[in-house]
């Protein structure tokens, strides 16, 4: 398996950045939550932020989609490049609407709308404006069916969203986020509120989900992180205490606190 | 020993008494609670000795106190739902904007002066309501409606929906309030503005507590007296115009209770039929919220 992950990560060597965090800090009113963070996100991959609770890694996921904004009290320094067009995400001039059209996300636990299933996923796309039907009918279908989850619900558009177990509930969330295209989804510790099936349902589709959008992925769960992820980073007191590709940070890491934290000593 | 004995005794027959006092206490509200339905009905059935039913549902006129009688309740019922109905009209927009700008857009400085001024709304007594609509809102409304005659239901009905918009906004805020932030996260996080979000979010999460807060005025608002006895005028007339004078169910309680009608008489006992038909009616709007809260709250359980 690893030797297959060399292969893939060897033919997959692509460089090209989607998003570049640079010399990020960010505070809670006076408390600081991130200090001078710098990560590339690399495009078509999935980025994997591990790391003990309170290390920022949650923090640093809801910078990408302004997140922060909807709460008073939070400053932040330091840049936030989006490529192609080389755009800081963090600037005061740019719109969080407009980042967030952009960059969509999966929070931990299910969070469907009070709306059918059908609305629940086309509810991105009515935000913008989208009114015909047609348009609608093949957007919905097509973003359930790039979350797995179409065969499943298609006799039952009409069904409230919370009637579906936890793990469509979860996919419904994956759809509602794909269905308006983004060019990247976050994912908030996607499983920390599913079973072990619906666990794997859903990283086998994080991994497909690859060759369309870029991924960046919150886990406590280490497993998960070497599974699903193509780069790691591992954080620790709001910093990036190391960062490379996941092979490199789950078999040879440098640094010795990251190898303490992924085998298990701490943490 | 004995002396122990005797102690515990008397401890507990002074227990017992508490309790017996403490239960009659209860027994009292729920005494005249059945006291009052049973004057309403014996009084009603009396009433209906002497009034077959069929005349008292169908009549279209409602004159106990003239020469030539009638007695159609729905003359009185049309007054008091056309009345609710502006009420509700004026109330569940305005208090349903404020409630999405308290619980939405508000910082918590604004929320915490805003709110108990809103609530002071229904701490004014209803009769400075009355002369409210009476003496400011009706020559204002004349202005606007020329023949609008001085007393109309659509000014009391418009005052009332002032004197409720507080039940309307702070019920629905607390709904609003409710709903988990995870929903508004997950709403933004799709592009939607904060406006989106309210409407087409949190507004459907606390339909539940909306419906019910409005059904809490609309029964405040049917009950409302002073404001009608007021503003609204006598006159028992049948019809569904808010801009006619009209006697709603309270009003024509208040009428007759102040004039000098003979006690036993049928005249006497309208009064208790029109109060029977008022506590069905706000009954009715009691059972049928609850029937819809459940409805709400079985299709948002997760």
């Amino acid at each position: 398996m690893v030797v297959e992950r060399r292969q893939r990560d060897a033919a997959s060597a692509s460089p090209r950045l989607k998003a570049a965090v640079r010399d990020l800090s960010f505070y809670y009113d006076r408390q600081r939550a991130l200090s001078d963070v710098a990560l590339p996100i690399r495009e078509h991959r999935v980025t994997a932020l591990i790391g003990p609770s309170g290390c920022g890694k949650t923090t640093l996921l809801r910078c990408f989609n302004r997140m922060h904004d909807l709460y008073p009290g939070n400053r932040c320094t330091g840049e936030l490049r989006l490529y192609p067009d080389d755009i800081d995400l963090l600037s005061r001039d740019v719109d969080p609407i407009a980042v967030r059209m952009r960059i969509a996300m999966v929070f931990q636990k299910p969070n469907p709308f009070p709306r059918s299933v059908y609305e629940n996923v086309a509810y991105g796309l009515r935000v913008r404006g989208m009114r015909s039907r047609v348009v609608l009918d093949e957007r919905v279908e097509q973003a359930l069916r790039s979350a797995a989850l179409w065969d499943e619900v298609k006799d039952r558009l009409d069904a409230p969203g919370a009637s579906l177990s936890g793990g469509q509930q979860q996919r419904l969330c994956i759809a509602r986020a794909l269905a308006t295209d983004p060019e990247m989804v976050l994912f908030d510790e996607p499983t920390a509120a599913l079973d072990p099936v619906a666990t794997s349902n859903i990283e086998q589709l994080i991994s497909e989900l690859r060759s369309t959008v870029t991924i960046v992925i919150v886990t406590h769960n280490m497993q998960q992180a070497a599974r699903v992820s193509d780069d790691t980073a591992y954080m620790y007191l709001g910093r990036v205490v190391e960062f490379g590709t996941t092979d490199e940070i789950f078999i040879r890491p440098r640094m010795k606190q990251t190898e303490d934290y992924i085998t298990g000593r701490f943490g | 020993m004995t002396v122990v004995r005797t102690w515990h005794a008397r401890r507990r027959a002074r227990e017992r008494l508490l309790e017996s006092l403490l239960m009659l206490a209860a027994l009292v509200s729920v005494a005249v609670t059945v006291a009052i339905v049973y004057v309403l009905v014996a009084e009603s059935m009396a009433f209906f000795d002497s009034v077959g039913f069929a005349e008292f549902v169908a009549d279209s006129q409602w004159t106990p106190l003239f020469e030539d009688a009638h007695y159609g309740i729905g003359v009185l019922l049309s007054a008091t739902l056309t009345c609710t109905a502006v009420a509700l009209a004026v109330a569940l927009p305005v208090g349903g904007w404020i409630a999405i700008y308290l619980s939405e857009f508000a910082s918590p400085a604004i929320r915490d002066i805003a709110k108990p001024l809103l609530e002071l709304l229904g701490a004014v007594p209803t009769i400075v309501y009355g002369y409210f609509a009476l003496m400011f809102v009706t020559p204002l409304l004349r202005y606007l409606i020329p023949g609008l005659p001085g007393f109309n239901l659509l000014s009391a009905g418009i005052v009332m929906g002032i004197m409720i918009i507080p039940y309307v906004s702070s019920l629905s805020e607390d709904a609003m309030r409710a709903v988990p932030m995870a929903l508004r996260e997950a709403s933004c996080a799709m592009g939607a503005s904060r406006l989106q979000t309210a409407l087409g979010v949190v507004v459907p999460s606390a339909a539940a507590g909306i419906a019910s807060a409005c059904v809490l005025a609309v029964s405040r608002a049917m009950g409302e007296t002073m404001i009608v006895a007021i503003a609204a005028g006598s006159q028992a007339r049948l019809g569904y115009d808010p801009t006619e004078s009209a006697a709603t169910l309270t009003s024509y309680i208040v009428q007759v209770a102040l004039g000098d009608v003979d006690q036993g008489g049928i005249a006497y006992r309208t009064v208790f039929v029109a109060g029977l038909a008022l506590m069905l009616l706000t009954l009715t709007m009691n059972v049928a919220s609850h029937v819809l809260r459940q409805r709400f709250l079985r299709a948002s359980v997760r």
